[in-house]
């Protein structure tokens, strides 16, 4: 095997786990849901976004934020819970971005739909705010070579891919997932950060993701191997 | 006992090894866990598997029981009904018979561990010891609508623990402390989930006399209003008009559940006659409700409310199609018509049987689905987790933490 390219700056593996903290908030209606919306602290609206795709990789048919789940199934508004379903979370890197597009659909749709303020989930199916506490922590692995990484990758759990594929990008406000950072950055592998970059995590399992980011690197080692 | 080596086929070497981490930043504190029984219900179940564990992951744990006379599990059972929202007379006497024994156990208990964990309501008075170390209270039971009475003598007590668990969002309220959303667990290795031959399945049946010659409908629970078991029976009878079908309704009851009995008798006089009702009051045997369970085929949980409804995990890790009430903790285990059908009235349960009984290939796909969510969600390694995340949390602060 040719020896591959070695990064200065090695990539650490990091890994995070997340403990659900109850806020004791509630909504009833649409406007309650909205008001509360803007005013809860960022790791609400992240479990809200995000909850759905870690516990429940099984459903990938569901829609993948709980204000639409809600809305649709609580309130009965299906065209609202629609409109949040399709959001297009990959496209934000800040949960303040992610917050402000879920304002503007709700408050759209208020305008839109007046009627809709007026409907209410039943009794006992109101909307219950929850943030997330995340505890992140080194794996006390790191790879220098994109074969060392792809070793490493291999054995880590998803929560470790969660981490620096979606959680670092959101809530530590990196720019793009820190996988295809240090391979543009250190290795300085275009292409093989780009094909990364362009995976959805919100449109397969955790598993899935994984492995289509072995699958990449994979190829590109033995692109490198066989050139 | 399971040693943490033995999960490792069903969760991942990546699930254990956080656990090993995680440990890692608890070592040198004591954990002290307090609840109301050593058997029976629950929570017993839960930490008689959990205290092994901590301490072989390297976290030194200990477990006491508070001591309490039948006048004391009495009133707490009255408690227990007013904070599901049951009407119950609670009266002065029996807050001073709660208070006197919550003070005799204050006294005879040592609380001197760095992280207390008291469970439930019996017990919550011993916070009334705290000095300097920490205190968690965690809450099993459903109080989205509690008594009001009951939960403002409650509330002289919480607000002085460090920390609140609760199983559901709708159980938490505004509280002047944290509070976190933990689910119990069931254990993929216990003698009440693991995998069973068919013959353990058919023996078990043949004792107690289920033929298995039509579907067999199965709620396993304690004989307790709560669960609606004769609710349950006008269910099963809507449905038998058009699927044939057998029920079956087993159980015990715990030591700190006075009512059983009575329940029992009324269920018993609903069922008389009916030769495709079993009632079977059973001693604790784990080994033989995972064969009842395996050997249904529906399984039901029609609580009226439900602290998280750990029988739906059982029957859900199994494979089995469940319907159920969309009270408590359940709606976070069942998702309607993905992981099994929710109902809110018997009419519904009733139609929801006949949905299963008719179609087969629907009911196994949501059992599948229910299997692959326990494993993710509710298994013993993600609460032993939780719980070690939340042990963290006590000596951190903030929304993201790096340990």
């Amino acid at each position: 095997m040719p020896e591959l390219k070695r990064a200065a700056e090695p990539f650490v593996f990091f890994s995070r786990l997340n403990l659900p903290e109850l806020t004791g908030l509630k909504a009833a209606t649409i406007p309650q849901l909205l008001g509360l919306i803007k005013k809860v602290p960022g790791a609400a609206i992240y479990h809200h976004t995000h909850s759905f795709l870690q516990q429940h990789d099984a459903f990938v048919s569901e829609p993948l934020n709980d204000f639409a789940y809600w809305v649709s199934s609580a309130v009965g508004d299906a065209r609202l819970g629609e409109k949040l379903a399709a959001i297009d979370t990959v496209q934000f890197s800040s949960i303040r971005e992610i917050r402000a597009a879920i304002v503007s659909v709700i408050e759209g749709h208020l305008k839109e739909s007046p009627l809709a303020q007026f409907r209410f989930s039943g009794e006992g199916e109101e909307f219950y705010f929850v943030k997330s506490v995340s505890f992140i922590y080194s794996l006390g692995r790191q790879a220098y070579t994109l074969k060392e990484f792809l070793d490493i990758l291999k054995q880590v759990s998803v929560d470790c891919i969660y981490f620096h594929f979606i959680e670092a990008k959101l809530r530590l406000e990196h720019n793009h997932n820190d996988f295809s950072s240090w391979i543009r950055l250190s290795l300085g592998d275009e292409e093989t950060a780009g094909l990364i970059s362009r995976l959805d995590p919100y449109t397969q399992s955790l598993d899935g993701l994984k492995n289509s980011i072995v699958s990449i690197v994979e190829k590109k080692i033995g692109c490198l191997c066989r050139s | 006992m399971s040693k943490l080596k033995d999960y490792i086929p069903v969760v991942g070497q990546a699930v254990v090894d956080d656990l090993n981490i995680l440990a890692e930043r608890l070592r040198g504190k004591r954990i002290q866990h307090v609840n109301s029984t050593a058997v029976g219900g629950g929570v017993a179940e839960i930490l008689n598997r959990m205290v092994p564990l901590l301490k072989e992951v390297g976290v030194d744990t200990c477990w006491d029981v508070i001591k309490g006379g039948e006048q004391f599990f009495e009133v707490t059972k009255k408690f227990h009904n007013a904070l599901h929202g049951r009407p119950e007379e609670v009266t002065a006497a029996d807050f001073e018979i709660f208070r006197e024994t919550g003070r005799k156990n204050a006294q005879e208990m040592d609380t001197g561990a760095d992280i207390v964990f008291v469970h439930d309501p019996q017990p919550i008075m011993l916070v009334e010891k705290k000095s300097g170390n920490k205190w968690l209270w965690r809450c099993h039971i459903d109080v989205s609508n509690p008594s009001r009475r009951v939960w403002d003598f409650l509330m002289d007590f919480i607000p002085r623990y460090d920390s609140a668990v609760f199983s559901a969002p709708s159980f938490s309220r505004r509280l002047p402390i944290r509070q976190f959303l933990i689910s119990p667990s069931i254990d993929p290795l216990s003698d009440k989930n693991r995998e069973l031959p068919n013959e353990t399945v058919k023996q078990v049946m043949d004792k107690y006399g289920i033929p298995r010659d039509k579907p067999v409908i199965t709620q396993i629970s304690r004989f307790d209003r709560l669960k609606d078991p004769v609710g349950v029976i006008e269910a099963f009878r809507l449905a038998r008009k058009h699927a044939d079908c057998r029920l079956v309704l087993a159980g015990g009851t715990a030591s700190d559940d006075p009512e059983g009995m009575s329940v029992l008798s009324e269920v018993r006089e609903k069922a008389q006659g009916d030769p495709d009702i079993h009632i079977l009051l059973m001693k604790q045997n784990d080994l033989e409700i995972n064969a009842l369970q395996r050997g249904s085929t529906v399984i039901m949980q029609k609580s009226l409310k439900e602290g998280f409804g750990l029988t739906v995990t059982e029957a859900l890790w199994k494979g089995k199609p469940v319907v159920a009430s969309g009270v408590g903790g359940i709606p976070l285990q069942i998702k309607h018509r993905y992981s099994g059908l929710l109902c809110h009235s018997i009419d519904g349960a009733a139609f929801a049987l006949k949905q299963l009984l008719g179609n087969p290939a629907y009911a196994s796909g949501l059992g599948e689905n229910g299997r692959r969510h326990v494993r993710n969600n509710f298994l013993l390694t993600t609460h032993l987790r939780n719980y070690l995340l939340l042990f963290v949390s006590l000596y951190t602060s903030g929304d993201v933490i790096r340990i």
